[in-house]
């Protein structure tokens, strides 16, 4: 289970939370100019990553506020906590521990 | 002391070293895999193919689902892909020549709610008119197909009936990986393991070999059957995929007798359960909230799949979880798969099959072996394209293909 620290009330469990998916979508700025190609982008193309995600995540159970995770998506961990508007971290993945891949 | 041994069991498949160039390559060596490069060789005469597999030959999601085979999808174009699919389930073991342990036990899935009963019995009533064998069983029939089970009105989540399967049931996951490919190898198909796919080589818009961890492999076309994967190897290929990959759990106990005659499935209180062949009761739930790659999700998932369990199977108190595991699911947004050709050309994606691949395995593999070989959808998989998510013909199966994603 994730620890998860919620920048209002501390860490708490990943069971307190609700999982929002990626980060940094914006609603689009003059919807009815969009093709349907970009409505399908908007609606249904999220980066799927194997490594570092930016993602929102809401302490549901607790203050009931969103904010953003940065998270490697390989080993879990998280690696930056910060506020919804704030601009993603610059931080890099871990180097892969199995460079040769293979199902472990 | 090698020598005291007994010979080594005839090896299944070769293991060759890549050729330069084959007419096809498919990336991903599991069932889904495995099924397109059977059919391939079988169906279209194209064999001078190759089967690419990062790790070893079914080792991803071939080895880790619970091998839950079934047709009882509510939409009219899930039930005829899924159905064909348990039609060939019927079918392969005497064409492969393989005995895979398919076993039709039937599949329940319970009913637990007013709105669970009459979402069960539309379906019901939807798999008839498509032909998909399916009835509405009451809580004392379904004690009957399952007598371990508690109908008892003392839980919190009664059994108000189910539906049932008859036809479905489930198969040795890992000896249907072997099944394929023993007979792809036999019809010269090579199986080329240890061998990860880095990058893309095009020629303009069209596709004309790999990059691999064993060198430069040319080819005619390029499927993907990469699975929890897909999104990694579209973006090396230049383009994404409208999925997001998720841990999936499941566990088994230790070995039992005899004690689960068919397969039972819950939506609601989310956990299915069958007894495999050797005794172990095998089971699994919804997949883990956040995307992931790490194979392994986390322990809440499991002690909440358990506890419906317990409370269905009152027996299972005494039984202990021998060992659990996680794959890596590639869920799209309308839980459909994607069986399609890609924005490249001459390469092909089969993916999107999320937490329900494993019983799609020879339908996957028929209709992308198809999608491949004539550049064109047959006309099973022609409504999962791509296009579906810019037409906004979706197929809707969150919440109605029997199970929860």
């Amino acid at each position: 289970m994730l620890l998860i620290e919620c920048p209002n009330c501390g860490p708490r469990d990943e069971t307190e939370y609700h999982y929002g998916g990626e980060a940094h979508v914006p609603y689009p700025e003059d919807p009815s100019q969009l093709s349907d190609k970009e409505w399908a982008e908007y609606l249904f193309y999220r980066s799927n990553p194997k490594g570092l995600l930016a993602e929102r995540w809401a302490h549901t159970t607790g203050c009931r506020r969103w904010f953003n995770v940065l998270r490697d998506t390989v080993t879990y961990e998280i690696k930056a906590v910060y506020a919804i508007g704030e601009p993603r971290p610059a931080l890099q993945a871990d180097p892969p521990q199995h460079p040769r891949g293979g199902t472990r | 002391m090698a020598d005291l041994l007994p010979e080594h069991p005839d090896f299944l498949w070769r293991n060759p070293d890549p050729k330069p160039s084959y007419d096809a390559v498919i990336i991903g060596g599991g069932g889904h895999g495995l099924a397109t490069a059977y059919f391939l060789a079988s169906r279209h005469g194209m064999t001078n193919i190759a089967v690419l597999e990062r790790g070893w030959l079914a080792g991803g999601n071939m080895a880790r689902n619970t091998a839950i085979i079934r047709s009882n999808y509510l939409w009219d174009e899930s039930a005829a892909i899924y159905e064909h699919s348990l039609k060939l389930w019927e079918q392969l073991p005497e064409e492969l020549e393989y005995d895979f342990l398919f076993s039709q036990r039937g599949v329940l899935n319970l009913a637990h709610t007013l709105g669970d009963v009459r979402e069960s019995v539309r379906r019901v009533n939807a798999n008839v008119l498509n032909g998909v064998d399916a009835e509405w069983v009451t809580p004392e029939q379904v004690k009957e197909l399952c007598p371990i089970i508690n109908i008892g009105d003392d839980i919190r989540y009664p059994v108000m009936g189910a539906t049932y399967q008859a036809r479905a049931g489930i198969a040795k996951h890992d000896h249907v990986a072997w099944a394929f490919a023993r007979k792809c190898d036999e019809l010269g198909v090579d199986i080329i393991q240890n061998c990860e796919v880095t990058g893309f080589l095009k020629d303009g818009n069209r596709v004309t070999g790999v990059e691999t961890s064993r060198g430069t492999i040319h080819a005619g076309k390029v499927g993907l059957c990469g699975a929890g994967h897909s999104s990694v190897l579209a973006e090396l290929a230049g383009f994404r995929l409208p999925i997001q990959s998720h841990p999936l759990q499941a566990l088994v106990s230790e070995l039992h007798e005899p004690v689960h005659p068919t397969v039972v499935m819950s939506n609601h209180v989310h956990v299915y359960v069958s007894q495999a062949h050797k005794g172990e009761l095998v089971m699994g739930a919804g997949v883990d909230a956040y995307n992931g790659y790490g194979q392994r999700g986390a322990f809440h998932v499991i002690e909440e799949q358990m506890a419906a369990a317990v409370e269905l199977f009152p027996i299972f108190t005494r039984a202990h979880v021998l060992r659990t595991w996680g794959g890596i699911v590639d869920v799209t947004l309308d839980a459909s798969p994607v069986v399609s050709k890609s924005p490249v050309d001459q390469l092909y994606v089969n993916c999107g099959w999320g937490t329900g691949g494993f019983k799609g395995t020879p339908s996957a593999g028929y209709t992308f072996a198809h999608t491949i070989a004539n550049d064109e959808a047959h006309p099973l998989n022609e409504p999962f394209s791509l296009e579906r998510f810019e037409t906004g013909v979706l197929i809707d199966e969150h919440g109605a293909a029997a199970v929860a994603h």
